[in-house]
């Protein structure tokens, strides 16, 4: 990894980050990449998170379908562990609560596959500080 | 495959179940059939929206209207109106409440404003263990900012006037504690964030550090910029494993991008961070005790003064900040200061973050404004109270704070107005009771915390609390008279006054605050032997009523003691002698047969 130097190299590499992830995540070509982040954790942990990691990555894979899954921290909803958020290219972003193998499979067959959305959606109820920059 | 070209949320969170929302979704099911349209548009329920007062919710994608307290009836016309002619149907668009205008789009809604993630802003978001996710997500930017644009006195400056309160508990304002820092005179300082987060119930640090250690590790450059220090050292309990990887993770990459170390960003200035485990112990989180515990020594606080920006690690001066606190950090100085200080009461700017627990729907970590209300907390985001009981009191602050009950449901929360109804803000947990808790068992947890976790330094913590919980065992087992009700609050009122240091001083505050809000329930244990909650084991027995029991013999199969005789479809019977009170039987009872007395 390269030393960041400057202020200004800070911004040049953050700008050339943010790229890189648009083009990654908000490619709306339909055999655009689909991104499933995992709340990984301790409560979602605790909650068997980890094999449905794996077995999305696994499974993924499998299927042939070109994906993303990341893991990422807690996303609040403690009460629906373990919790996924999965962005189709073009969509926005939604989050499925209480997410075991089955639920998983679930979600790829008919979600990821075919963008029908299946139950058990957690709506986001917060704002986000770049939300109300735009205020 | 049909590809739905339109959705229809429709929540199905417990509060909306209880207004018919599966009635509806089944109707809406129904109409589209009928319509032939079950192929384009596509019904699924969803988890809570948060905001159950005006269930049940049906929102639709992908135009994003939000129609509010939708009954099964309405289903025909949302189909025919909303799905066949592309027309909303008005009555039942939300109207905003202060302005009394109808909002169709869930985005301008006001509900949405009830919380504001900016400590959790990458919680969730980024991956926590790839430093480039943060960087795009303005990682590091403030303190390049402060580092190389600002001087430690303006960033100080920045830091005061946003009004940042400490979120560890005391709230004292985080800017003034810089100042003092950095005012005093030494050749070593040190940074010291607080990650020993010790309430029952709260875990709000720990999810920060899971979830985007880099922000606190930016924060902590900034702070020691501000106060001329060059080491920080991160102090988390052990019991942490994930959040202590993720940290060390974290550190290792921030120094292989230079951004901890020596010379960042070309500023000049050095700093780099340590961590330090503790063994859990309660007291610990009290600063003083931290700081002791760091060096070596045993986890017990000192008198302050001197303070620790005075006399710290090593005899230093040294700044201590919780965890969140330097969360709120790096935003403060990339949004500025004008914009934290807007959020918030005019004492207490900004958000908090709460650990939602106990018999709620929602349990989970929200993140809200300052001066919100325990309503909204409780009713709208947390879902209300679990299979529908009765709410009875809010737990704030942990073994520290007091229970809030009813009348206080309306009250705004903030730093002040939580301590002048008895209770604090603490570090976050917020544990909802509910009509089947027992307040005086309540405050008898609590206190078996306290003085397990009394590091036993000074006598009125050591003996007192000991005494406290004494006296409350005997209230529990109904051996108590009102003479000793007169004794717990005198030795309240003496441990809160002569302790040393902040764990003694608030370790009453449960029993003082159920004292002053259910009074009536400590007189039934103590002159009726009574537990009106049916909890305190001494004071209750089971016992089965004739008229219901149909002689299924499920209770005497599940009984662990076998203390219930009886032959198939006669009368059982509890042989009260024998019976541990341990509740099998009034569990495995299908027919309302057994009842607590």
């Amino acid at each position: 990894m390269t030393k960041i130097k400057s202020l200004a190299d800070l911004k040049k590499i953050k700008g050339d980050l943010q790229s890189k992830i648009a083009l990654r995540e908000k490619s709306d070509k339909p055999e655009g990449r689909v991104i499933v982040k995992v709340a990984m954790a301790t409560c979602g942990i605790a909650s068997g998170s980890k094999d449905v990691m794996e077995y999305l990555v696994d499974e993924l894979d499998k299927r042939n379908i070109d994906a993303i899954v990341s893991q990422t921290g807690c996303m609040g909803y403690c009460y629906a562990e373990p919790t996924i958020e999965v962005t189709l290219p073009g969509n926005e972003p939604v989050v499925y609560g209480y997410v075991d193998l089955k639920k998983a499979d679930e979600i790829i067959e008919k979600y990821i596959r075919n963008q029908e959305l299946v139950d058990g959606i957690i709506p986001v109820n917060y704002q986000t500080i770049e939300k109300d920059k735009e205020d | 495959m049909a590809k739905f070209k339109m959705h229809m949320l429709v929540c199905g969170g417990t509060g909306c179940r209880a207004s018919a929302s599966d009635m509806l979704f089944d109707n809406l099911k129904k109409e589209l059939q009928e319509q032939g349209l079950q192929d384009e548009v596509q019904v699924v329920t969803t988890g809570c929206f948060g905001f159950c007062e005006k269930g049940p919710i049906v929102k639709m994608i992908p135009d994003n209207t939000f129609y509010v307290s939708v009954e099964p009836g309405d289903a025909k016309e949302i189909v025919a109106e909303h799905v066949v002619k592309g027309r909303r149907v008005e009555r039942l668009l939300y109207v905003d409440p202060v302005n009394k205008k109808q909002i169709a789009d869930s985005k301008g809604m006001g509900f949405y404003k009830k919380q504001i993630r900016i400590a959790l802003r990458n919680c969730g978001l980024i991956d926590p263990e790839n430093i480039d996710e943060y960087l795009a997500a303005d990682g590091y930017e403030a303190m390049g900012k402060v580092l190389t644009e600002m001087t430690p006195e303006d960033a100080i400056q920045e830091m005061i006037d946003s009004g940042l309160r400490g979120r560890g508990g005391g709230g004292f304002p985080t800017g003034v504690k810089w100042q003092i820092a950095s005012k005093v005179s030494a050749d070593q300082k040190y940074v010291v964030c607080n990650a020993d987060e010790g309430d029952p119930g709260a875990f709000m640090d720990r999810s920060i550090l899971e979830g985007d250690p880099h922000s606190v590790l930016e924060a902590m450059v900034i702070n020691g910029y501000c106060i001329g220090a060059t080491k920080g050292l991160i102090y988390i309990r052990a019991e942490y494993p994930l959040a202590i990887n993720r940290l060390k993770i974290a550190i290792k990459q921030a120094r292989e991008y230079g951004l901890l170390g020596k010379d960042i960003l070309g500023s000049g200035f050095d700093f780099d961070v340590e961590i330090r485990y503790g063994a859990g112990a309660f007291v610990c989180g009290e600063e003083t005790a931290l700081i002791h515990s760091m060096e070596g020594e045993r986890g017990e606080p000192t008198f302050k003064p001197p303070f620790p920006a005075q006399s710290g690690y090593l005899g230093k001066p040294t700044n201590v900040n919780n965890v969140e606190t330097f969360a709120n950090v790096p935003v403060i100085y990339n949004k500025g200061a004008k914009w934290f200080a807007g959020i918030g009461t005019e004492k207490s700017k900004g958000t908090k973050v709460f650990a939602l627990a106990g018999k709620i729907n929602n349990v989970g970590l929200i993140e809200v404004p300052m001066g919100i209300t325990l309503r909204e907390v409780i009713f709208e985001i947390g879902g209300g109270i679990k299979d529908g009981k009765k709410f009875k009191a809010v737990q704030t602050g942990g073994p520290s704070g007091g229970c809030l009950t009813e009348k206080h449901l309306d009250t705004p929360i903030d730093f002040d107005n939580l301590l002048a109804v008895g209770s604090m803000m603490g570090s976050g947990g917020m544990i909802v009771m509910d009509e089947d808790d027992c307040m005086v068992a309540v405050a008898k947890f609590y206190l078996d915390f306290t003085v397990e976790e009394s590091c036993g330094k000074c006598s009125p913590c050591r003996i007192g609390n000991k005494r406290l919980y004494e006296l409350l065992e005997k209230i529990t087992k109904g051996q108590a008279d009102k003479e000793d009700l007169d004794n717990l609050r005198n030795l309240c009122m003496v441990i809160r006054d002569t302790s040393l240091c902040g764990l003694g001083q608030t370790s009453p505050n449960p029993v003082l605050s159920t004292m002053d809000n259910f009074m009536a329930e400590y007189i039934a244990h103590v002159e009726d032997d009574r537990c009106p909650s049916g909890v305190c084991k001494d004071l209750i027995r089971y016992e089965i009523i004739p008229e219901n029991c149909v002689g299924c013999t499920a209770c005497a199969r599940n009984c662990p003691v076998n203390c219930i005789a009886g032959e198939r479809k006669q009368l059982h019977t509890i042989d009260q002698s024998l019976c541990i009170k341990c509740g099998a039987c009034l569990e495995k009872c299908k027919f309302n047969a057994v009842a607590i007395i």
